[in-house]
């Protein structure tokens, strides 16, 4: 997988979890400010993305994610998915 | 959500409100997962009289202070029944002594049972029950949690502990269709207040304006409620089932 694919599939599994249109979900997207996602969304979230791609992102490792860019480059660092 | 064909999962249902509240499910429709720790051929009785309810039943052994084993017990319940839409927290564990030479493991035993072994449950339940949007948590508390009781801290604190997690579990997923509740028994003849001094049960009576004991089955009858689906708008509430104990 190059990072193109996965940044369209965390995309996609963002969109579908937080029900907005994927077309709204991009890397630059703020979960909270443009997603209007709250905190239990983000951890569903992270627990959808855990399960698609079998990695493991603790809570620590969350902590400073804002954006859906952040969280795509934190999968891609598990999967060793070069950008 | 249907209601036939739920899965519910009851820790500590071998025997006293556990098993009643699993025998109180099967006839509401829903398949139980009959969890035990130590008390088999407890949780065999109990699967065979959900079993003739016309209930689907398995006995699932697991431990609630050991993570691996809740682990083991959902997986179990998962594979054979279908995911976990109904959990109730009711292993528990009590013994009395006053505070001052209360002994220092049996305190943490009864966190870990009652307080910790809950919440990892509910932490092991909430994942499936977020993606359906749909969920059931009953915790089994005590009046003890509201009224204390000589020789009771390390209970009381337990159960305390288990309407605050209760309350607080409530606001957290009542957005996504789970509703989280505790009830509350008042005294009841059980295996595991068999331990209770006379002069305190005698005490309780005296108390208790029915002027007599719960039974497991008039627990249970609160717990199947809670559980099914016209409870819908009981969220973060703590409902107390002891004959006027704590009135």
């Amino acid at each position: 997988m190059d990072m193109a694919e996965l940044q369209g599939k965390v995309c996609s599994i963002l969109a579908e979890n937080l029900s907005v249109p994927e077309d709204q979900v991009t890397p630059a997207s703020r979960f909270q400010e443009d997603l209007d996602a709250d905190s239990l969304d983000l951890v569903e979230a992270v627990l959808a993305l855990e399960e698609e791609f079998g990695v493991s992102i603790p809570e620590e490792e969350m902590e400073g994610v804002k954006t859906v860019g952040q969280a795509i480059q934190l999968v891609a660092e598990k999967l060793g998915v070069a950008a | 959500m249907p209601e036939e064909r739920t899965v519910a999962l009851v820790t500590g249902a071998a025997k006293g409100i556990g098993r009643a509240s699993a025998l109180a499910l099967a006839r509401a429709g829903f398949a139980v997962s009959v969890g035990y720790r130590s008390d088999a051929d407890g949780a065999e009785e109990a699967v065979a009289k959900a079993r003739a309810e016309g209930a689907e039943a398995i006995p699932v052994p697991m431990d609630v202070r050991d993570e691996a084993s809740i682990e083991d017990a959902f997986g179990r319940t998962e594979a054979e029944l279908g995911p976990v839409r109904v959990l109730v927290n009711n292993a528990g564990f009590t013994k009395d002594g006053l505070a001052i030479r209360y002994p220092m493991p049996t305190w943490d035993a009864t966190l870990s049972t009652n307080l910790t072994g809950a919440f990892l449950c509910v932490r092991r339940a909430l994942p499936a029950m977020l993606k359906a949007r749909w969920g059931r948590i009953v915790n089994v508390a005590s009046v003890a949690a509201l009224m204390g009781n000589p020789g009771q801290a390390a209970y009381a604190a337990s159960k305390a502990g288990m309407v605050g997690m209760t309350k607080s579990l409530a606001r957290e997923v009542g957005g996504r269709g789970i509703t989280v509740n505790a009830v509350c028994p008042g005294f009841v003849e059980t295996a595991m207040t068999s331990g209770t001094p006379e002069d305190l049960k005698r005490r309780y009576l005296e108390m208790t304006p029915m002027r007599r004991f719960g039974t497991p089955e008039e627990i249970a009858a609160v717990i199947a409620f809670l559980a099914r689906s016209e409870a819908s708008y009981v969220n973060g509430a703590v409902i107390v089932v002891d004959g006027g104990l704590s009135a």
